[in-house]
């Protein structure tokens, strides 16, 4: 009997191939003009149909939708999620790995699927993220990101692509840097660069910079040479792969961009400079301001991914809104963007309150809902998968009452990788609980 | 002529932008928070609001604002942050209550200029959380350009800080060790436990010195001649709490830690004016309101340290709705910008109106500093602390247009958007001048980043 029941189960609620019906809701896809009174069929997984008048299969999960929205899932292009869990807490933070040249380390297989954050940034709205293996001091590559889905039981169920990005933390110019990079907190050499500031002097600061960078090349030399080694090696006895240099041929062949932190202009430049001699594809993150490099960026077809938008200005005498205007000013050089969060977990399920901020400041809004959707996904290589509302594409959806940016709206369903995920998580059973505390 | 000249003077001296103008901000809607939302004007004389509708008698030769299409709202008011002080923690000693954050005023911090740029024009700047009992904290306007003195808010309670739980534990426990296996520099506490017998071994000897001043006060009051106690300055503010006269902040997180320190109080015979942080109030909402202690709490922050493992961004709307006079404070100067929309995230979590969210970064914590009779609300007679938004300041697709402060116009983002140009230029040129003069070493780094 119990049998009976637990296969009956199984065949009523199947494990992951649900079919849901979005029925007659406005769909703003965001490749294409929103389309009024439409319905979205999901199936295994997938956008099977958009359109008007779609035949409901049988044994689908209707969601009436009337008067409600359907926007593609938001995706947060800088995040630590599923390595960090405390900030402050060592033992609960598993990105900055030792060592200086570390292609081979990989965020994807050390995401906790459990995290909680998971359940906080679901919620509002953010689908899928870029986790960065993190740069730790004095390194000149980190390790392979991983585009991830916010919600699956594994971290294989959870990948999008597991080598999404090399990241590297660009030398800079005084000093050290710290771990995960630039920051307003903890600039490190970058935002404190300036002749003069510290230790050694200016020119023999510049001596070791230009060092770093040619140390770095240098790996990318040995790692062509590895390559064409194992062309004639490979297969014939005694041929033993290379761990770090294996991870660095999708790099070389172009199939997997640089994501290089630089800060500022000058670093921005070199960063752009490096990648051209080496003939590899180049993402800038967390850039502080643009300059010169602007044109040089939009010349290269070179994007940039944005940190937090509600930033200080990176210098004290600079405008009180340069961080609100950052984007605005890419937009107006024809660069592709996005935006990470970067730095903190906590601030991820702000993502879409951040290019809001943009918007206030000038960038047109469709720009800015690009910047957390079909931006990401092209810059990170998955736009065949995600980023938009699409047939065939992945079902990353959210319904919801009004604009996915807006603070105030409320999203009513939310569905990742083809399945309805519930809109709660431990912040709101412990809300729920001790609202009902005697 | 040259009396004008005199005051004009005068006037760019004490940095203020333009000497107090009569205003009539039209045609807005005004978020009174204290009297509901209509769309209307507010007069502003003398440095004060006088008056607020949906009609309202312009006097003759007022400057008129138009807020066509904007929204009028109470000047911010940030109830922690450690903006425009040179030091944030002396953190040598447990109990470090002698030392005043008034004594290190730094009136040129950019940071002020930002924060009112942000709407705010009012902000409880405290000493840092290194110690049970911290340093004394004082309320100040963001009238950028005045000097330290011009920045006090006039008339505020004074206030002192404490702070609970891993903060002032840190300096017990350094390098990683623990308590007594630490190495000799440990300072206790390393404990909660020690945490707590901190404050009431201070209190203890607070209650005897403020013992031995009644007597002593009663003596001379009955015409005898005795010989005073010992003035104690580490003392002197914990008898001003005993006696009402000195505000309690405490930062906090823990639920039993702020229950520990709700128990202090209480068996002491002072009260917690307010929690500061307290990200888990919502599970002891109830003692908190019992003790009529308000709580000033960030709207979403959380998982940045253990303690907050259980910070949740419902924490506002429970403590509210259980009774507690809630703020929602920044203890950032980037955050300190945008606390409008932060307060915007009470609506979300847990489902409050615009106007007890507004409430939040307005007239709540003007309660909570005791100035609520002069700012935190557009009404008649207050102060003419006010903010101009674009659109709905709930959001973030906000932005401050104007910031009065005392009736004064402290910004004005046209003017701001107007003015860069020439800023720039200017800045260009002093660095032509910095690069022509490069042979001289460059001025040493600047102020320290404070961990608060």
């Amino acid at each position: 009997m119990n049998r009976l029941l637990t296969a009956l189960l199984t065949f009523v609620v199947p494990a992951c191939a649900q079919t849901i019906f979005i029925h007659n809701a406005d769909v703003f896809p965001v490749t294409g003009p929103e389309m009024k009174d439409t319905s979205v069929l999901v199936q295994d997984g997938k956008i099977a149909d958009i359109g008007p008048k779609l035949v409901v299969p049988k044994g689908a999960k209707i969601l009436e939708a009337k008067g409600l929205r359907v926007y593609p899932g938001m995706v947060d292009s800088g995040t630590e999620l599923g390595l960090t869990e405390i900030t402050a807490e060592r033992v609960t933070d598993d990105t900055a790995e030792i060592g200086e040249f570390m292609p081979q380390i990989r965020a994807i297989a050390s995401v906790n699927p459990a995290s909680e954050h998971f359940g906080n940034v679901r919620v509002n709205g953010i689908t899928s993220v870029m986790t960065l293996p993190g740069s730790a001091s004095g390194q000149l590559i980190s390790g392979q990101a991983a585009m991830i889905h916010t919600d699956g039981w594994t971290w294989e169920q959870m990948e999008i692509s597991r080598s999404a990005a090399m990241q590297i933390p660009f030398p800079t110019l005084g000093g050290g840097r710290g771990r995960g990079g630039a920051s307003a907190e903890s600039p490190g050499g970058g935002a404190d660069a300036t002749p003069g500031g510290v230790g050694g002097g200016f020119a023999q600061q510049l001596r070791d910079y230009q060092a770093k960078i040619k140390k770095l090349g240098g790996f990318f030399e040995d790692a062509r040479h590895y390559q064409k080694a194992k062309e004639a090696l490979a297969g014939k006895p005694g041929f033993k792969p290379d761990l770090k240099f294996e991870a660095m041929l999708p790099v070389l062949d172009g199939r997997e961009p640089l994501a290089i932190t630089a800060a500022h202009e000058r670093f921005i430049l070199d960063a752009i400079k490096f990648a051209d001699e080496q003939k590899v594809k180049l993402v800038i993150l967390h850039p502080r301001e643009l300059g010169k490099a602007a044109a040089e960026l939009k010349a290269k077809n070179i994007p940039v991914i944005f940190g937090r938008v509600l930033e200080l200005p990176d210098k004290e005498d600079e405008p009180y809104d340069q961080a609100f205007t950052l984007p605005l000013e890419a937009y107006k050089a024809g660069i592709k963007f996005a935006f990470g969060t970067f730095d903190e977990n906590q601030f991820v399920r702000n993502l879409p309150y951040q290019a809001a901020t943009a918007v206030a400041y000038g960038l047109p809004y469709e720009e800015a809902l690009k910047a957390v959707t079909i931006n990401p996904a092209q810059i990170w290589g998955v736009a065949d998968r995600i980023g938009s509302i699409e047939k065939g594409k992945v079902a990353d959806l959210l319904v919801t009452d009004g604009d996915p940016l807006e603070i105030q709206t409320k999203i009513v369903h939310l569905i990742i990788n083809g399945k309805e995920v519930a809109l709660t998580n431990r912040q709101i059973e412990l809300y729920e609980k001790y609202l009902g505390r005697p | 002529m040259r009396i004008q000249c005199m005051a004009l003077i005068t006037c760019l001296l004490a940095g203020a932008p333009v000497y107090a103008q009569t205003y009539v901000i039209r045609n807005g809607t005004i978020m009174t928070v204290a009297k509901g939302t209509f769309v209307g004007s507010v007069v502003v004389k003398d440095g004060k609001i006088l008056e607020a509708g949906p009609n309202v008698t312009a006097p003759v030769g007022a400057t008129v604002i138009d807020a066509t299409g904007a929204f009028v709202t109470p000047g911010i008011i940030d109830c922690h942050s450690h903006i425009a002080i040179e030091n944030v923690n002396e953190g040598s000693v447990a109990v470090s209550s002698m030392v005043d954050v008034r004594d290190v005023i730094n009136p040129e911090d950019i940071a002020i200029y930002r924060a009112m740029a942000g709407g705010v024009t009012t902000a409880n700047i405290l000493h840092g959380s290194a110690n049970p009992i911290g340093g004394q904290t004082l309320v100040l306007k963001m009238r950028w350009g005045a000097d330290a003195h011009g920045l006090i808010f006039e008339g505020a309670v004074p206030g002192i800080k404490f702070a609970l739980g891993e903060n002032p534990k840190r300096a017990g426990n350094p390098a990683g060790g623990l308590g007594a296996n630490a190495a000799t520099t440990a300072r206790y506490p390393a404990t909660r436990m020690g945490v707590e017998d901190v404050i009431r071994e201070a209190f203890n000897d607070a209650k005897a010195y403020k013992s031995d001043w009644d007597a002593y006060d009663a003596a001379v009051a009955k015409g005898e001649h005795p010989i005073p106690p010992r003035k104690d300055l580490r003392l002197e503010p914990l008898k001003e709490v005993l006696e009402g006269k000195r505000y309690v902040h405490v930062h906090s997180y823990l639920a039993d830690e702020i229950l520990m320190i709700l128990r202090i109080a209480d068996d002491y015979g002072f009260k917690v004016r307010t929690l500061q942080h307290v990200l888990e109030g919502y599970k002891v909402a109830k003692e908190i309101a019992d003790h009529d202690a308000g709580a000033s709490t960030f709207s979403d922050w959380y998982d940045y340290k253990e303690e907050v493992r259980d910070a949740i961004p419902y924490n506002a709307a429970i403590m509210q709705k259980k009774g507690v006079v809630v703020s929602l404070n920044s203890d950032d100067p980037e955050l300190m910008r945008h606390l409008n929309s932060e307060a915007g995230k009470a609506m979300k979590y847990g489902g409050l109106t615009a106007d007890e969210a507004l409430a939040m970064v307005t007239l709540n914590p003007a309660k909570q500093l005791g100035i609520d009779k002069q700012v935190g609300s557009i009404e008649t007679g207050k102060d003419a602390d006010l903010v101009v938004y674009d659109k709905f300041p709930l959001s973030d697709y906000a932005r401050v247009q104007k910031v009065l402060i005392d009736g004064k116009l402290y910004f004005d983002r046209d003017k701001e958007i107007a003015g860069q140009e020439a800023k720039t230029a200017e800045m260009m040129k002093l660095i032509e001048k910095e690069k022509a003069a490069a042979a001289r070493p460059a001025a040493g780094g600047g102020r320290g980043q404070v961990n608060p």
